[in-house]
């Protein structure tokens, strides 16, 4: 008997296990499936610090939540409409994200007695038994006993069959959601191409999930989203990490600058340095250092010589590049730092996502150390927002930092990918020689950017010396003389405000140019406050959206926007940090909300927020 | 067209490399003498002044850059081997020179002094030594010796002291050497080797801070007793000491042992300097007894050890090459379009 197919507009489906079910794997599958399909989508993987976590228990639980739609979406969904639980902690952990009536499907294997105990169930109490899950439609599938089944004819042991459980559910929710499993079996094929065995259990596995679908009856009816009415292109699914990678790379390949990676591996953002390593072939140097201030340093030192010097980390490793960073700045070399932010403070929850390293970025150094700041609000956006960021680097001759995080590096969504004829060359002018008349090279005279020449080592003639002392106004030579100290100080910061001549005006994301309410964003808020604002202008309420990419130097006009609003919100998960600079600078009465909780801010809390203003 | 004959360049000499900023040591330092050999040396190397680059950390030796006329940056204290090793590895034909000191190469900056050496980039360390910070006026250093006196530790330092040759050796360096900044030939000759050697060469200078820990090294230095105290090592040649070359060093399988001529030990018997042997290496390294120890080893002066072990860079530009041969050049319109992709009309 064929099941009926009813087609759905919007879904959200969490799979959670313990970290080692292969949740995240299983979720990401899922996830370009759905990609190929051609729907909206946005994830929020959220996974243990630890590697293997005591298995069974709560804190061990990984999570993969994936939000997809024939509609534009923005966020990966306050709440599930399906929660997979492998077992009963992961159960416990996200029970309370699941819409009322959700669809759970529970692995029984992982609710027995054990289980239970490391869930901290009480004695006797098992929730897939005790009727407590009604109001939810409960799936019981024994997943263990079904693929041992699926692989009894298999030489492998009992460990590595059960290795493969999460094909199994990957395999039956392909079937729920009317998927072809083609996408998943050419992964298969390139993943385990050297290991036969494990492959063909793998494949027999993801089908025998698909089949039960099909023979269970369990279920009455199948879903099926529509393809989303995304603008017409060339469309890939990307991760926030690899999009910031590729947008090194087209940036290095369109401004003819090699990329030189000078890291220290850190979650979450050593994929970047994983990222990069495997490009060699575009002429990339990763250096994996013995240390953050190895890392940096090295950078400064491949910037020196005319390369594109890169640095990755996350907020400590960032603490460490202090100096570093200073020195750079001191010197004016370009550089980029960038910074996957993650929870603090110290070691902090690194594994969780935050935004509080914008004043560490702001002010986290000794002196008056002006250094430019970008940030990044999607995971695609990564790839615009590093290009942007070698952009300012090279051309104003400056270190300049990139603040992504946790949540945009490791979410995907659907990205209209560009081509090289798409993207605007970065031009990049280096100090060949003295020019006639010229005596002496002077490595501190500026132009009309007050930026000051790039001359590398190799270059006859333009030998110099630069330093981390004060240096003497156009010559570079060490200078103590206090009128020069004070002339430089204040050099250096206007070279700073100076980009914002050379940046794009601040414009909305919606909404009216005066009004009740302004929502004032930066990174990973973008896809929450678009989602909130854009609920309430559909109620009547006179509420804009501005999302910014520059932190420092701000757009010419944000101030005259601010003061176009009645009120002013500022959304972040922190505890007020873009607030405080708002105020310093505009003397706007801004308003904050604040979570700081190691998630993102969902689309009803902001709407929640938002109302209460007005 | 007409041949013109380009007249070839005229030869650089010690006075091209100085620059127009005062030099700023104390007087007495021994600083000066090592910035006049390496002023010396460079034009002998017929290295082109622009393919020069000098990279200092904090301390009274890294000012060093400022006061020769190559390219050069004074960096951040302890850096200076981290920022080298960026620029070696992406600009390989440059002459990368570190300037550092006990406290910059070895305290704050110990860390990346080590993996430096391991890591065997094409580029020379000079180590200058005088077992005091000087700059921050006159604490002990890494390389000071136990007990020592000085503003930070009225009643005496407690650490044991760094024996920064030995160091480098446990960390795999490939060439190693000791130096003084009062023997103007010595260093002049030992520059010159490290700069000849193909990786990471780390030449230490024993240099006099005459204000903080003046006469720290006389005994190897001063006429008197240099000639009972130093002991210079010159390949193939036994090792031999004494004002009137009568001393010398036997090795009892590993063991060495101080022998006098004159009891009828003959210049056969002695060990007989080998400075690709990494084992002999690592013996002379801890010929490091205080002059004030009975009985107590010279300290050897020249090169320890030169091996060769390709360098950092070397292998880094080959695997760029080696991957472009096989999977050719990238392309990038081929990699933001992915292997899985989709149209939307």
């Amino acid at each position: 008997m064929s099941v009926p197919v009813q087609v759905v507009e919007d879904v959200v489906i969490k799979f959670a296990g313990d970290s080692g079910d292969g949740m995240q794997l299983t979720g990401s599958q899922f996830t370009n499936n759905t990609a190929l399909i051609g729907n909206d989508l946005s994830t929020f993987p959220d996974f243990p610090a630890e590697i293997r976590a005591p298995q069974g228990t709560v804190p061990g639980v990984s999570g993969y939540q994936l939000h997809f739609s024939s509609q534009r979406i923005f966020t990966p969904g306050d709440n599930c409409d399906v929660l997979v639980a492998m077992n009963a902690a992961a159960l416990k952990v996200n029970l309370k994200t699941l819409k009322k009536g959700g669809i759970i499907i529970v692995n029984t294997d992982g609710f027995d007695n054990k289980n239970l105990r490391l869930a901290n169930y009480p004695d006797g109490i098992n929730p897939i038994e005790d009727g407590s899950l009604e109001g939810y439609e409960v799936h019981k599938i024994d997943v263990t006993r079904l693929t041992r089944e699926a692989l009894k004819d298999m030489q492998l042991g009992t460990k590595e069959k059960d290795r493969a459980k999460n094909m199994f559910v990957l395999g039956f929710l392909y079937w729920l959601y009317s998927r072809d499993l083609t996408s998943t079996f050419s992964f298969l094929h390139d993943k385990f191409s050297k290991q036969p065995d494990i492959l063909d259990s793998n494949i027999k596995v993801l089908q025998a999930g698909y089949n039960y679908g099909d023979t269970v009856e369990a279920f009455s009816v199948r879903y099926k989203v529509e393809k989303a009415k995304l603008p017409s292109g060339n469309y890939r699914s990307i991760t926030g990490n690899t999009a910031l990678s590729y947008g090194l790379i087209a940036a290095s390949e369109m401004s003819q600058l090699p990329i030189f990676l000078g890291t220290y591996p850190i979650t979450p953002a050593s994929d970047i340095l994983h990222e990069l390593a495997r490009y060699k072939n575009f002429g990339i140097r990763t250096f994996q250092a013995e240390d953050e201030i190895a890392g940096i340093s090295a950078a400064i030192g491949a910037a020196y010589g005319g390369s594109l010097g890169i640095t990755t980390t996350s907020g400590p490793g960032m603490a460490l590049k202090t100096e570093a960073m200073g020195l750079a700045m001191m010197l004016e070399v370009p550089l980029l730092i960038i910074n996957i932010q993650r929870g603090g403070p110290s070691t902090g929850l690194p594994t969780k996502t935050e935004q509080s390293d914008l004043l560490q970025a702001y002010y986290g150094r000794n002196g008056e150390s002006p250094i430019p700041i970008i940030s990044t609000s999607t995971p695609s956006d990564c790839f615009y927002a590093a290009y942007e960021a070698v952009r300012i680097a090279v051309q104003h001759m400056t270190p300049v930092i990139l603040l992504s995080d946790g949540y945009i590096a490791n979410g995907a969504e659907p990205w209209r990918y560009p081509q090289t004829a798409d993207l605007e060359p970065i031009k990049v002018s280096f100090k060949k020689k003295l020019e006639e008349g010229e005596l002496q090279f002077q490595p501190y005279l500026r132009d009309e950017k007050l930026v000051r020449p790039w001359a590398v080592p190799g270059e006859p003639g333009l030998e110099h010396r630069i330093g981390g002392l004060e240096k003497e106004d156009i010559t570079g030579n060490i200078s103590y003389e206090a009128e020069n100290h004070q002339h430089m100080v204040k050099t250096r910061q206007a070279k700073v405000d100076k980009i914002a001549d050379y940046i794009p005006l601040q414009d909305l994301d919606s909404g009216p140019a005066e009004g009740d309410v302004l929502v004032l964003g930066w990174g990973s808020t973008y896809g929450a406050v678009k989602s909130a604002v854009a609920e309430l202008q559909g109620k009547g309420v006179k509420v804009a959206h501005a999302h910014l990419r520059y932190m420092r130097p701000f757009p010419r006009n944000l101030g005259e926007i601010l003061k176009s609003y009645k009120r002013v919100l500022i959304p972040e998960i922190n505890n007020g940090q873009l607030i405080k600079i708002i105020r310093d600078k505009y003397m706007v009465d801004a308003v904050g909300y604040n979570k700081i909780k190691g998630v993102p801010i969902t689309r009803a809390e902001l709407a929640d927020a938002i109302t209460n203003l007005l | 067209m007409s041949d013109v004959a380009i007249p070839p360049k005229p030869a650089l000499t010690a006075k091209d490399f100085a620059t127009d900023q005062e030099v700023r040591w104390c007087p007495g330092c021994g600083d000066y003498s090592i910035l006049k050999q390496v002023q010396t040396i460079l034009p002998q190397t017929g290295i082109p002044r622009e393919n020069i680059v000098i990279i200092s950390g904090i301390g009274c030796s890294s000012r060093f850059p400022y006061y020769m006329n190559t390219y050069g940056m004074h960096s951040i204290h302890g850096r200076a081997t981290a920022i080298a090793s960026g620029l070696k590895a992406t600009r390989p034909e440059l002459s990368v020179w570190i300037v550092t000191g006990d406290g910059d190469g070895l305290s704050i900056g110990g860390n990346h002094t080590i993996h430096l050496l391991r890591r065997n980039f094409n580029v020379n360390i000079l180590l200058f030594n005088n077992q005091i910070y000087g700059l921050t006026k006159g604490q002990y250093s890494p390389t000071s010796e136990v007990s020592k006196v000085t503003k930070s530790t009225p009643a005496g330092s407690l650490d044991h002291p760094f024996n920064p040759l030995a160091l480098a050796l446990g960390a795999d360096a490939t060439f190693i050497a000791r130096s003084m900044d009062r023997d103007p030939k010595h260093l002049q000759q030992m520059l010159l080797r490290a700069n000849g050697h193909h990786g990471t060469s780390l030449l230490e200078i024993y240099q006099n801070c005459n204000i903080f820990n003046d006469g720290a090294f006389e005994v190897f230095t001063e006429k008197a007793s240099k000639p009972e105290e130093a002991l210079f090592l010159e390949q193939g040649q036994p090792l031999l000491y004494g004002a009137n070359k009568d001393k010398g060093i036997h090795l009892d399988g590993y063991k060495p042992e101080l022998v006098n001529l004159a009891d009828g030990h003959t210049a056969g018997d002695l060990w007989i300097h080998d400075d690709q042997d990494f084992f002999k290496a690592q013996i002379l390294t801890r010929f490091f007894d205080s002059p004030a120890t009975p009985g107590h080893f010279p300290r050897p002066f020249g090169v320890f050890y030169a091996a060769q072990r390709a360098t950092y860079e070397d292998q880094m530009e080959l695997q760029i090459e080696e991957i472009i041969a096989t999977k050719g050049r990238g392309n990038l319109d081929a990699l933001l379009q992915g292997r899985e992709n989709w149209t939307i009309d």
